[in-house]
């Protein structure tokens, strides 16, 4: 087992420094400068231009920018915002907390509705439930979701007033940030009603982010239940006359589990690029509309570390899936 | 089929149904497939024939039904069936216009990816020395960036339009079809066929192209109809951000995208190409689903 | 069913928290749903209106100001100020007893003085100057405006008399005082720092002496003030000042009609008259100085022909134009490159009619009646000036195909695009420009110049020596009347040349809930809530 952690732990590092080296190339590679951007409308002289760019290192070769990037990130540095002038770890540190409150709501949300649609769906296979359920959640997995986030700010936000329209917390809620997470900032704050308040804000969100990881769950669910349901240790124990919830979830729900859990992983990634979408449709101050702008600013620290902060979180949700999966599977281990 | 069945020399053809024939029927035993397939070949006769069957010029201007509503709301005109837009173009003709670029965009990303994809994968799964995981390590890191912000990172570098739009969207879906040739490759690798077509002598690209690549073709067919409908969603996402297929170009996800603004006061022109897209992307997963039932029951876990 | 249990009481709690409505009334904070992030609060190292208003509009004051919604100069931080004959030398008397922001980040020790004003200017101008180097960004808008090369030396006269001399008399450059780039800052802050080893605070805990002190800001979220109880012009009616990041204009417009914030910044034209219906809210409009145009690039032929864009001018629809993208009444069609409300304007200008008969006579006349293509140059997201910048560019080309021309749409991204138009790519490109210190000066200097037009800012690429003449003459001039004659003549030479299709000029619109009062809006386009009172 260890020789298999070791092995994956090996093949981290090429890919980390992959990603290190295609954001840097990719955002160079995009036409304009942040000297350029910054200025705007304004008049750029060459000479002014020249010298902002030395000022900001950038007049440097590209292999010597690379190296002080790599040199920098070995230090744990990780530069300061062009536009901004704070630096990425802050910066990431201050909306991260955002993002990762909206997407582990999004995942309870489609967690747990998944898995219960995907287990009675099984159980009830050829049903009405059953056609329904795998009716509605294919029609989630084809929805545009800036569109359904839209129509469901219409609907629940403009038209009944039940939820707020964006944001976190209403503003007139000094609420300091301790944890970043506002749900637990909100109860530490002592506030009456922020709590509430703080909840009344994620649920669109959440709701509109999980739509996709919901029906992928409840698809996987079901499909992975009614496969093990059909094995005979599940026979051997309804035999046994084990009582049917019991076979359900103690043999059944168990087993189907696993791959289960591989898609939650892999979701991980996409809720954390979906966010992006979600994000700007209700104005969440996380970092995936931090990066898009970024982009736009051509704020290079941002994007190469922002990006690759991301992508580190990625690799190791990945990894520790890939391990939990090895725990579980041993023929997984031994393979390539 | 007709052409086997008549023929005498082959009698088996009457004994078991043709490969085509058992695939249409376990394709038709799916329901939903077969509304996917009917709603897919609307839009389909629509993408084809729109020159002729839409209504109006979907670039034509009616200056002065700026935002016309649809026909059975008041104030809507018979000439507009689905209403027009912000600059008095008639919904129907764009939608029905649209459907070219949206199928052209899901269909060349499609081939933009599965192609070099299906090429990355046998080599990768052909040489495990070197080559292959080095390769593998490349698709690693296209995977760990988020797909939408590398899109986005693309569209940046070559500029918004239609072309980069495919382009973007193609090399984002590029990785999940090495892993999955090289997955399958790897699975068949050890078969006895592949022994037995070796030792008889068969060339390196003769074992990759002819013997191996027809076998893993089944959830490479399924892959290709998801990242299908996944393309059309990821065109509209990129149109939302303003990266798209560019106006006056009537595609869906931009047009849906220039209309948010109309929300409020014209609920139909961000609601109609809206579910327009819903209802195709559905109508391809439907499809997909037949496919992957007919073409691969052991495929019915993957997602 | 151990699974249902957190879905039913999520359900449940769902129900029961959409139904408990909002019991907490607004008492004195005021709430701004503004559009973007400021970038900073250190407002000398950035442009952006946003920034402005987060930083210059409420922390920080400067020498002069713009009386609140006019371009007229009164008495900020100087209680006067004298202006030699020859136009080269400003004295400013400043005021006495006025004292920065007392935080937890900062006490001061002494009131505001000459000190400040020196190590504010200093500081932007002088290369040795300890502080210059500290600013990576540099100091864009000191350095877009020249003022290196304006002015001479800053010389403290006293405690609390400053004069500023200038290597040449430059007419607007009592109004370029006001601006944010001008804004004061409090040395002994900055000292401290320095001192500390901590110069980056100065961006993150600014210290002014505005209406309002600067409490917390959590990006892309809000940005939380106090109004200042010691602030010379009388402490604000408001407590707290929070500016809540929204950039949907549709979210925007929600929150306010929801009560989540009272006043929602740059409402979209087309929204007006949805909100002036709603019995909640009140609409605040001024004409304000923007300026929405197509640059035509003269250098790229056919377009150096002045016939050719006479009949570019004479195939747009503008009034078209105007209801689609601002709605009608929401903006007044351009003639020139400023509004009509500035003075120097020209009452006699009339401008080109939409014409496409005489527009294909006069292609005919310039040998291109079988037409010819060109490429329409946008950007993907809107701006003030130009909402939907899709629509602009489709109807363009739907105009232009009337007349035989056949244009292609290429949208670029904001910073690509000024790029490349810069370097003269374009042959039409949408472009807006915000006037920032009402002087006709600060439209055409910077875009229609010959000067611009050589470092690419002049889009058009054009170089006119009678208009550059006259408008260099103009700078040069003291008396207004005497500046605004030349002007008119400028304009006169401007339309018959059409190096632009000047588009519009869009109304300023805010949206308040109603009770809120003393909110003006500024032709700058810049926000100011000292006077801001809650009913």
């Amino acid at each position: 087992m260890l020789s298999f952690i070791a092995r994956r732990l090996g093949l981290l590092i090429p890919t980390f420094f992959g990603v290190t080296l295609l954001t840097f190339a990719l955002i160079r590679m995009i036409p304009g400068d942040p000297v350029e951007v910054m200025m705007g409308e304004r008049r750029v002289d060459p000479v002014m231009h020249a010298q902002a760019m030395e000022r900001l290192g950038l007049n440097k070769p590209l292999y010597a920018q690379y190296l002080d990037y790599i040199g920098n990130l070995a230090q744990g540095d990780l530069g300061e915002s062009l536009r901004t002038r704070t630096s990425v770890w802050d910066e990431f540190l201050t909306l991260f907390p955002a993002t990762l409150e909206l997407s582990l709501a999004a995942l309870l949300f489609a967690g747990s509705l998944g898995l219960v649609a995907g287990v009675v769906a099984a159980l009830k296979r050829g049903s009405m439930f059953d056609h329904g359920v795998m009716g509605i959640s294919l029609a989630g997995y084809s929805m545009p979701i800036f569109w359904w986030g839209l129509l469901l700010i219409m609907f629940f936000s403009v038209w009944l007033g039940w939820t707020p329209v964006s944001g976190r917390i209403d503003l007139l809620y000094d609420i300091p940030p301790v944890t970043g997470f506002m749900l637990i900032d909100s109860l530490l704050s002592g506030e009456e009603g922020a709590f509430v308040d703080a909840l009344r804000h994620l649920i669109l969100p959440a709701i509109v982010l999980g739509t996709i990881p919901l029906a992928v769950i409840a698809r996987m669910t079901r499909s992975a239940m009614l496969e093990v349901l059909g094995e005979d240790y599940v026979r051997t124990a309804r035999a046994k006359g084990l009582s049917p919830a019991r076979v359900v979830f103690i043999h059944g729900l168990r087993n189907a589990l696993i791959p289960v859990l591989t898609v939650f992983g892999l979701q991980v990634g996409t809720l954390l690029a979906g966010a992006v979408l979600t994000e700007t449709i209700f104005s969440w101050p996380g970092i995936g509309k931090w990066l898009i702008e970024s982009i736009g600013a051509r704020d290079y620290p941002v994007v190469q570390n922002g990006i690759l902060l991301i992508a580190c979180l990625v690799i190791m949700v990945n990894f520790v899936v890939d391990i939990l999966y090895g725990l579980a599977n041993p023929r997984i281990r031994h393979q390539r | 089929m007709t052409a086997t069945t008549t023929s005498p020399a082959l009698d088996q053809a009457l004994l078991y149904p043709s490969p085509l024939k058992e695939f249409w029927q376990a394709f038709a035993h799916n329901k939903g497939a077969v509304a996917g397939l009917g709603f897919m070949l609307l839009i389909i006769f629509c993408a084809l024939f729109a020159p002729w069957a839409a209504p109006h010029n979907p670039s034509e201007q009616f200056r002065d039904f700026l935002l016309t509503p649809p026909v059975w709301l008041e104030g809507g005109q018979a000439q507009f069936l689905l209403g027009t837009d912000e600059l008095g173009r008639d919904l129907l003709s764009r939608l029905m216009h649209g459907a070219r670029l949206s199928l052209l965009i899901g269909l060349s990303s499609v081939l933009m990816s599965l192609i070099p994809g299906i090429l990355l994968g046998l080599t990768a799964g052909f040489f495990p020395r070197l080559l292959g995981p080095s390769i593998m390590r490349l698709m690693d890191v296209m995977l760990a960036l988020p797909s939408l912000l590398l899109a986005v990172a693309i569209v940046a570098i070559l500029g918004p339009g239609l072309i980069n739009t495919v382009i973007a969207i193609a090399v984002v879906s590029l990785p999940s079809y090495v892993r999955l040739t090289r997955a399958a490759v790897m699975g068949e690798l050890d078969r006895d066929y592949v022994t037995a077509s070796r030792l008889a002598g068969a060339g390196l690209l003769r074992l990759m192209f002819v013997t191996v690549l027809p076998n893993c073709m089944a959830p490479l067919i399924v892959q290709a109809t998801l990242s299908f409908s996944s393309a059309i969603l990821d065109a509209a996402a990129l149109g939302f951000l303003g990266l798209g297929v560019q106006p006056p170009t009537p595609e869906w996800g931009t047009m849906l995208a220039s209309a948010r603004d109309y929300i409020e006061r014209a609920w139909w022109v961000v609601s109609l190409p809206g579910l327009t897209i819903l209802l195709s992307v559905l109508a391809i997963n439907l499809m997909g689903d037949g496919l992957r039932d007919a073409l691969d029951p052991k495929l019915k876990n993957a997602v | 069913m151990q699974n249902t249990s957190p879905v039913l009481t999520c359900l449940l709690l769902c129900g029961a928290l959409a139904v408990s409505s909002q019991t907490h009334a607004a008492s004195t904070s005021l709430v701004v749903c503004s559009e973007a992030s400021p970038e900073g609060f250190d407002i000398v190292q950035y442009t952006a209106a946003t920034t402005a208003d987060a930083s210059a509009e409420t922390l920080f004051e400067r020498l002069v100001r713009f009386a609140p919604g006019s371009t007229e100069l009164v008495p900020g931080l100087a209680e006067r100020w004298e202006i030699s004959a020859d136009g080269l030398s400003y004295t400013f008397h400043l005021r006495q007893g006025v004292q920065f922001h007392r935080t937890d980040w900062f006490t001061p020790s002494r009131a505001f003085n000459a000190d400040d004003v020196l190590w504010s200017f200093q500081r932007q101008l002088d290369p040795a100057h300890p502080w210059h180097a500290l600013s990576v960004r540099g100091f864009p808008y000191a350095e877009a405006m020249a003022m290196a090369d304006l002015i001479e030396r800053i010389d403290r006269l006293g405690d609390y008399r400053v004069r500023f001399v200038l290597k040449h008399p430059e007419a607007p450059f009592l109004a370029d005082l006001a601006m944010g780039f001008a804004s004061i800052y409090s040395a002994e802050y900055a000292e401290r720092l320095l001192a500390r080893g901590q110069p980056e605070q100065l961006n993150r805990l600014p210290i002014g002496t505005g209406p309002f002190v600067f409490e917390r800001y959590a990006k892309d979220a809000q940005v939380r003030f106090h109004g200042n109880p010691a602030y010379w012009d009388g402490a604000p009616a408001i407590d707290k000042l929070i500016l809540a990041i929204t950039p949907e204009p549709n979210v925007r417009q929600q929150k306010l009609k929801a009560g989540d914030c009272q006043i929602a910044l740059h409402p979209r034209p087309v929204d007006i008259p949805a909100l002036k219906a709603d019995p909640e809210l009140q609409v605040l409009e001024l004409d304000s100085l923007l300026t929405a145009y197509i640059g035509i690039n003269t250098r790229h032929p056919p377009l150096d022909d002045v016939r050719v864009r006479q009949a570019l001018n004479l195939a747009f629809d503008k009034a078209a134009y105007i209801r689609a993208q601002y709605g009608e009444g929401n903006a007044s069609p351009a003639l020139a490159p400023y509004p009509a409300t500035l003075w120097g304007h020209d009452p006699r200008l009339h401008g080109w009619p939409h014409d496409p008969a005489r527009a294909r006579q006069l292609l005919r006349d310039a040998g291109h009646g079988e037409g010819f293509t060109l490429s329409i140059w946008t950007r993907p997201g809107g701006g003030p000036t130009n909402p939907n910048p899709g629509i602009g560019a489709q109807m363009l080309q739907a105009d232009l195909a009337a007349i035989g021309i056949q244009a292609e749409i290429r949208v670029f991204e904001w910073g690509e695009l000024i790029k490349r138009a810069k370097n003269g790519e374009h042959d039409l490109v949408f472009m807006g420009w915000a006037g920032d210190n009402g002087d006709p000066d600060n439209f055409l200097s910077p875009n229609l110049s010959c000067a611009a037009a050589e470092s690419g800012e002049n889009q058009a690429g054009w170089c006119d020596p009678d208009f550059d003449a006259l408008i260099g003459q103009a700078r040069r001039e003291q008396g207004q009347g005497q500046r605004a004659a030349l002007y008119r003549q400028a304009l006169a030479i401007f339309h018959e040349q059409a190096p632009w299709i000047p588009l519009a000029h869009p109304r300023q619109f805010g949206a308040l809930r109603k009770g809120v009062q003393g909110f003006v809006l500024s032709p700058m386009g810049s926000n100011n809530f000292a006077k801001v009172r809650l009913q």
